[in-house]
């Protein structure tokens, strides 16, 4: 770690958090649940994204705590079924879908495209408010006994066999989809319609296009799940329908429909989360990020490569051979433009000055875990060692490198990133560059075992496992531990940080979005005026010529 | 790619389309229906493609006359004739997504069960 | 639209000259709020378009597993009652572009008459639409709560139908694939109705606020936007009506 930083804070004793600003325009809790403000919706949704990701976390704690041992000694086969479930349920439709887009996208994307609001502030408030009511029915779901189908809800488990709360979560995720689909076309039409003037696309940072990409994909896919969902609970109430076997439907219609959405979704989470560090890469190498427009298109690419490989979730279960290679090759293409986000973000470290703050922390390890999560997927992409593969530890291990190492990494990052911006203080970064380090080893400690485990074979979703396998899996237990106490540090440490850490100043990055150049926190405005934009996004240039201006004119 | 300073574009936003238009696409509309209807009590017969693969035009027939109606509704009562590209581009991909789902997923079903189809 | 293209061109002055009192404060004009509101109802259509894609894929595919099935409960659907419904529904398509034109021409009394005429069209749709659910009902043809197959098993125990179509009796096999027509029937005719409802619904709110002049002082843009919607849910009855009522025939 050198002592190298561009941080650049106002004079301690003299600064102040500005008096008015978005978070003191309006007091009592009416001002927030009736705010139209994205910057309170912003903060509304994390923190309750923050909550539903602790209980999710807890679940995968006892997930981690029942593998300890071969037998079954923790909870009864059933009990893991449910946590297991409740635990990909959560992390998915309540945390990770929303996790970038819904918090930072929310927060940022006007500001980044200089306008004042979201377009439609009012649909951005109900996606919140739906939002919490999927949230309340899914703990209406766990309390009442849980569900136990995985949360792929895979028929004829969730329409047939099964006696658990599959009606109440099938709602939720309805519910939770229509949350997402109104965030998505919300930012669609934010970035067409209320960019500021001189704002082109191609001076738009990269974070406004990668969630612009993935909005379209929650716009389009979401609505398929939801359907979907519509289906398996009629299947589940009138006990005729189109997905189960007994009924003369077909089961392979449900992956079909099903994938269809959840496919794009795993795009859905991680683009924006790919956005966050192209923002940071740049931001802590003070360059502009290279290839700009492969990056920007890079991200479109991804988005309509999304809706062509679903199938290749389910080689196993039944679908034609010739279907299965078409969705193989077809796969393989996302790689390029994957590969490319990669390659561009490591040319733009090249001959960058890099200095190390925790926000770059985070990126270097979403850089590194994205990659091999990204990797491992080829593997599950070609046909021949997908069958070997799936449905074991390996596949566990492959989405929570792209998951957990890539997008939480990216979350954490970004909340570092603009945590000044949102709260006007900075975050102690000693102990968070410490709980950065100790995420990204706990990380690697509890899932890269897993790899192996796949690989030996020990297939996912059971309570109990031969007892050859114990050592590696207590090896992720172990690891899981470490990962917990990463996770748990910055909730402390931002905590602590809203009253007593450091006053952040406009732009403590000396990074050059919008978004920067307003006070923090902002304006309930975002502006005092419009901002006109005359210059390329990462134009490090114009921010110093633009510091010597000020300085010119204070003196 | 910027819509901010296409002046050319805004006027016809607000293009007002005339009674006489709706009228007629309106008669279109009901022609149409007329027009489906009978050809449905009528047997137009099958075309043997390759053993196993049967096209009946009835179906195709039908299809056709209701993407023809869905047309007509989306270029003038719902003025996409007169919109921006923006708008163009967005009905464009609707379809477009909606064909990659029927098409993608026949991909499976055609080559699951070869010649049932 | 004066407004965004003369800051554009890098004039600083704030333009704040009389903003119309429906323009909300986060746009720089009411054009641009006018382009931003109706994008997003398109986008909204968007997923509509998908969320039907989903029932329109399980619809072909059933189909063409079931064919045989799938023909004779078709026969089961009134043709008569589907035309007249597509009618209805085409001139309330109709209406309702008339009623944008009204808007936008600043005729106050005939938006209410053009709204008022969807609204009557939109109610004589599901008038006839629970006549055929009626009938669905009194012939055990709703899939999971009313059901037995026996038309289907024993065509002549209908004559109605069976002196129109002559159909041979299906398998019991098959025959118990006609419920799974119906589910489908049901889930697309339903939630195409649901459509109407809310659609219905929308429309009386914007019958009184139109008697208060909301909609005639230059302000278009939410009836434009219903109005999309509303013929949205007509194409989606466009094919509909040819899917389930007369492509079996032959």
């Amino acid at each position: 770690m050198s002592a190298a930083t561009i941080v650049s804070l106002p004079d301690q004793s003299t600064a102040r958090i500005p008096k008015m600003n978005f978070l003191t325009k309006e007091n009592g809790l009416l001002s927030w649940l009736l705010t139209g403000d994205h910057k309170r919706i912003a903060t509304l949704y994390l923190i309750s994204i923050s909550f539903f990701f602790f209980v999710g976390g807890s679940l995968a704690g006892l997930i981690r705590l029942e593998l300890l041992t071969p037998q079954t000694s923790l909870m009864a086969a059933d009990t893991y079924n449910k946590v297991f479930t409740m635990h990909g349920v959560i992390m998915v439709f309540l945390f990770l879908v929303p996790s970038v887009p819904a918090t930072i996208g929310n927060f940022v994307i006007p500001m980044m495209v200089g306008a004042r609001d979201l377009a439609l502030p009012k649909i951005n408030l109900l996606s919140w408010y739906l939002y919490i009511i999927a949230g309340f029915m899914v703990i209406y779901t766990m309390a009442a006994g849980g569900v136990d189908t995985g949360w792929t809800f895979t028929s004829p488990l969730s329409t047939h066999y099964l006696n658990t709360h599959v009606i109440s979560t099938g709602l939720a995720i309805f519910v939770a989809g229509f949350s997402s689909i109104f965030t998505g076309l919300n930012f669609i039409v934010t970035i067409h319609k209320m960019r500021a003037p001189g704002m082109t696309w191609f001076r738009l940072p990269l974070f406004v296009w990668s969630n612009y990409a993935a909005s379209i994909l929650m716009v389009l896919g979401t609505p398929v799940l939801a359907i979907t969902l519509v289906l398996v609970v009629l299947e589940r109430t009138v006990h005729i329908g189109v997905f189960d076997p007994a009924y003369g439907g077909d089961p392979i219609l449900f992956q079909h429909l099903f994938w269809f959405y959840s496919h794009p979704a795993v795009y859905i989470m991680i683009l924006p989360g790919m956005g966050v560090i192209s923002e940071v890469v740049s931001t802590f190498s003070r360059k502009r990020v290279f290839g700009y427009t492969a990056v920007a298109f890079s991200s479109v690419a991804i988005a309509v490569f999304g809706f062509f490989v679903w199938a290749h979730h389910m080689f196993i279960m039944g679908i034609s051979n010739y279907a299965a290679l078409v969705f193989s090759l077809l796969t393989m293409l996302v790689a390029v433009p994957s590969a490319i986000k990669i390659f561009n973000w490591a040319f733009t470290l090249y001959k960058g000055s890099i200095t190390f703050e925790t926000p770059m922390l985070y990126a270097f390890g979403f850089m590194g875990l994205f990659t091999i999560g990204g990797m491992t997927g080829v593997f599950l992409g070609a046909t021949g060692t997908d069958i070997h593969l799936t449905e074991t530890y390996f596949i566990v291990a492959h989405f929570h490198f792209v998951m957990v190492g890539g997008m939480l990494m990216a979350f954490l990052s970004g909340i570092h990133f603009w945590w000044p911006k949102w709260t006007g203080r900075m975050y102690p970064e000693k102990i968070s560059q410490l709980a950065a380090i100790v995420t990204f080893i706990g990380f690697n400690f509890t899932f890269f075992p897993q790899f192996i485990l796949g690989t030996l074979g020990m297939p996912r979703r059971y309570a109990a496992y031969p007892p050859e396998f114990q050592a590696l899996n207590v090896f992720s237990t172990a690891g899981a531990t470490i990962l917990g106490v990463g996770y748990l540090l910055p909730i402390l440490y931002l905590t602590w940080s809203l009253r007593y850490g450091a006053v952040a100043g406009n732009n403590p990055w000396q990074a050059t979005g919008l978004e920067w150049q307003t006070q923090s926190p902002p304006l309930t405005e975002n502006f005092p005026e419009i901002p006109i934009v005359d210059h390329e996004a990462y134009d490090y240039e114009w921010l110093e010529r633009q510091q010597e201006k000020e300085v010119a004119s204070v003196g | 790619m910027s819509e901010q300073n296409q002046p050319k574009e805004h006027d016809q936003e607000h293009h007002i389309v005339s009674p006489v238009t709706y009228g007629a696409i309106l008669l279109a509309l009901l022609i149409f229906t007329g027009l489906t209807v009978w050809a449905s009590y009528i047997d137009l017969g099958a075309w043997q493609i390759a053993p196993g693969l049967t096209l009946f035009w009835n179906p195709v027939v039908a299809l056709a006359i209701a993407c023809t109606k869905m047309t007509l509704v989306v270029l003038f009562f719902m003025h996409v004739k007169y919109s921006r590209k923006l708008t163009k581009l967005t009905v464009a991909s609707g379809f477009f997504v909606f064909i990659v789902l029927i098409g993608m997923t026949m991909t499976d079903y055609f080559t699951r069960a070869w010649g049932r189809w | 639209m004066s407004d965004s293209t003369s800051t554009a061109n890098g004039a600083v002055v704030e333009v704040h000259h009389e903003h119309p009192p429906y323009q909300r404060h986060h746009f720089e004009s009411v054009d641009q709020q006018f382009d931003a509101t109706n994008f997003a109802m398109w986008l909204f259509l968007l997923t509509e378009i998908m969320f039907f894609g989903g029932l329109f894929t399980s619809y072909l595919i059933m189909r063409n597993w079931y064919y045989p099935a799938f023909v004779e409960a078709s026969h089961q659907l009134n043709i008569g009652w589907g035309t007249a419904n597509t009618a209805v529904l085409i001139v309330s398509s109709f209406t309702m572009a008339m009623g944008v034109w009204s808007a936008e021409m600043r005729k106050k009394g005939m938006l209410i008459l053009f709204l008022s005429l969807t609204w009557l069209l939109g109610m004589a749709f599901l008038g006839i639409k629970s006549i055929e659910y009626t009938e669905k009902w009194e012939k055990f043809h709703v899939p999971g709560l009313h059901w037995s197959d026996s038309s289907f098993l024993n065509p002549a125990s209908d004559p109605e139908v069976y002196s129109e179509y002559h159909d041979k009796p299906l398998a019991p096999d098959m025959a118990a694939k006609t419920e799974m027509y119906f589910f489908l029937y049901f889930a697309m005719t339903g939630m195409h109705a649901l459509h109407m409802i809310i659609g219905i619904s929308i429309l009386t709110f914007m019958i009184i606020r139109a008697r208060q002049g909301a909609y005639t002082t230059g302000h278009v843009t939410y009836v434009e936007n219903f109005g999309l919607y509303w013929h949205f849910v007509d194409i989606v009855w466009i094919f509909l009506f040819p899917l389930l009522y007369l492509i079996s025939r032959y």
